[in-house]
């Protein structure tokens, strides 16, 4: 028995999980080097007036803004409403996506049904729901969040419904065999299979809730990032509009980093 | 082993004209032809094989060794001729007692070997009862794979993914089991040691074996009767009864023989 482990532990790779080397560990850095060149550019083209600083400000001056609207404490609002939206909106997509996508995995009369339909609607672009949505639910919170639910359900829908009816037939045949039984191989062999594709399907989702909650705000709300931005316009300065654009990325950023890291962590596989 | 006997009156059986007996055999095939579309996988296939029997199917690839396993677990619902297990047709049920080590391993990726071996627990049995979790261990442990119980298939080589789903097969303690050339990844130490295991397992619980591959001594080694497949279609070619004493020694003389017979019977 010892001489067959010894053999084929060799063979194995067990020691992947290892320590990496150093070098790679830094690598992420890389990516640091060309949008830091970018803002040089961009200085370098506001200070030799090649853009007039009424329409593109210096980076250092829209540091300056945000970090000035930060200490009166009026940027956290708008932040903290635009996140409230995403964050409801993305659970509440998410939640009837995973629905929609079992039922339409699992079930294909339920697929031949719904999926042309859901198919063709996935093709609406966000800013066409906004007037509806205005006239049905008016200007609340309720609109905005439901616009971003819309957003974030398709991917969610789309990848966990096919992720679902993928699971490999040679698994399938398995809880066949095996007896397991419907409830069972569902359970164990079916979900499990199925939530990269969930995983992949709610990354998807965050990101096009970042979208909608744009399309939301700019149209319909008193308060929120996108709301800062149409503001600015209003008031002409463009480092308002810049520094919006930038809070945009920093937590769309942070948001996709955060589900990147809950799959890592899940899909460990 | 007593049964080892009958297969001689078993023989003309399985050129399908003798009279059916009055017990059903375990596995009971019947004038089966398995088409996929246009392609005939097995034609006019007659097979019986009797309670406590270990019968081996060889062949060479592509002869439907495969398809005929497939049959039997029920995992082909659409095929000519009768295909029964305790003279239950496998598409009335007959197939719930028959347990499968398919040909590659298909574990579950996301699940550890404790995990994936207690998938084949039969039924009723609850897979968080301490006594299942010994029963597992103890199968872990059968397929040489003690200490390994805690890690994904991702991180085991070939061989010992294989030996996973030879344990999850054993865990379902079926009246019949069905191995689709189970020891292909294995190298020849550990071949041999899980030869061994599955006669241990066959010899204890008295189960019916049918065993594919292409392995002429290991059909000769582990089976009362070698049940040899050709020709595409599949058709029976022979059948050749291994008449070594249990246990056996691999350089028997009557293994010997046998082999020749079926290595003749192959055309090789």
């Amino acid at each position: 028995m010892a001489t067959t482990r010894e053999t084929e532990t060799g063979e194995g790779g067990l020691d992947l999980a290892g320590a990496f080397p150093d070098p790679d560990r830094f690598r992420w850095l890389l990516g640091l080097v060309v949008p830091a060149l970018l803002v040089v550019v961009w200085h370098l083209l506001v200070v030799t007036g090649v853009f007039a600083a009424h329409q593109l400000p210096e980076p250092l001056r829209v540091v300056e803004t945000l970090y000035g609207m930060a200490a009166t404490g009026e940027l956290w609002g708008h932040v903290a409403i635009t996140l409230q939206r995403v964050f409801f909106g993305v659970v509440l997509g998410v939640s009837v996506g995973i629905v929609f996508g079992t039922v339409t995995g699992l079930y294909g009369l339920a697929n031949d049904l719904l999926d042309p339909l859901l198919q063709s609607l996935k093709n609406i672009p966000s800013l066409a729901w906004v007037p509806l949505f205005l006239l049905w639910f008016g200007i609340g919170e309720g609109a905005k969040v439901l616009l971003i639910a819309v957003g974030a359900f398709f991917p969610v829908y789309l990848n966990l419904s096919t992720g679902i009816g993928n699971v490999s037939e040679d698994l399938l045949e398995v809880a066949e065999v095996y007896d397991l039984g419907r409830f069972e191989s569902l359970r164990r062999v079916v979900f499990p299979a199925a939530v990269p594709s969930l995983l992949v399907g709610i990354r998807g989702g965050v990101g096009l809730a970042w979208m909608f909650v744009v399309a939301a705000e700019l149209i319909a709300a008193g308060q929120g990032i996108g709301f800062l931005m149409s503001d600015g316009r209003v008031l002409a300065r463009p480092d308002i509009i810049v520094g919006s654009i930038l809070l945009f990325a920093f937590f769309g950023n942070l948001s996709d980093l955060a589900v990147k890291g809950v799959k890592q962590r899940v899909v460990d596989w | 082993m007593t049964d080892t006997s009958s297969p001689a009156d078993d023989s003309p059986e399985s050129t399908g004209d003798s009279p059916e007996s009055t017990d059903d055999p375990a596995l009971a095939v019947r004038g089966l032809t398995k088409r996929y579309g246009d392609t005939v996988a097995l034609e006019e296939v007659d097979l019986a094989v009797d309670d406590g029997e270990f019968v081996a199917v060889v062949g060479p690839s592509g002869c439907g060794k495969s398809t005929l396993l497939r049959v039997l677990t029920g995992l082909e619902e659409r095929f000519e001729g009768r295909a029964a297990v305790d003279g239950v047709d496998v598409r009335d049920g007959g197939s719930d007692g028959v347990g499968m080590v398919f040909q590659e391993p298909r574990l579950l990726a996301w699940a550890d070997v404790r995990e994936n071996v207690a998938i084949g627990l039969p039924g009723g049995v609850d897979r968080d009862d301490p006594a299942a979790h010994d029963r597992v261990d103890d199968l872990i442990e059968t397929v040489g794979l003690d200490g390994f119980a805690g890690h994904r298939p991702g991180e085991l080589s070939g061989g010992m993914a294989q030996r996973v789903s030879l344990a999850r097969g054993l865990a379902y303690e079926p009246e019949v089991l069905l191995l689709d050339e189970p020891f292909s990844a294995l190298d020849q130490l550990t071949k041999y040691e899980q030869q061994d295991n599955l006669l241990d397992v066959w010899r204890e619980r008295g189960a019916t074996v049918a065993l594919v591959t292409h392995d002429v001594e290991e059909a000769a080694y582990l089976a009362d009767r070698v049940v040899v497949l050709g020709g595409q279609p599949g058709t029976v070619e022979a059948v050749v009864n291994v008449e070594a004493d249990r246990p056996r020694e691999r350089t028997d003389k009557a293994l010997l023989a046998a082999r020749r017979e079926i290595t003749d019977a192959l055309g090789v």
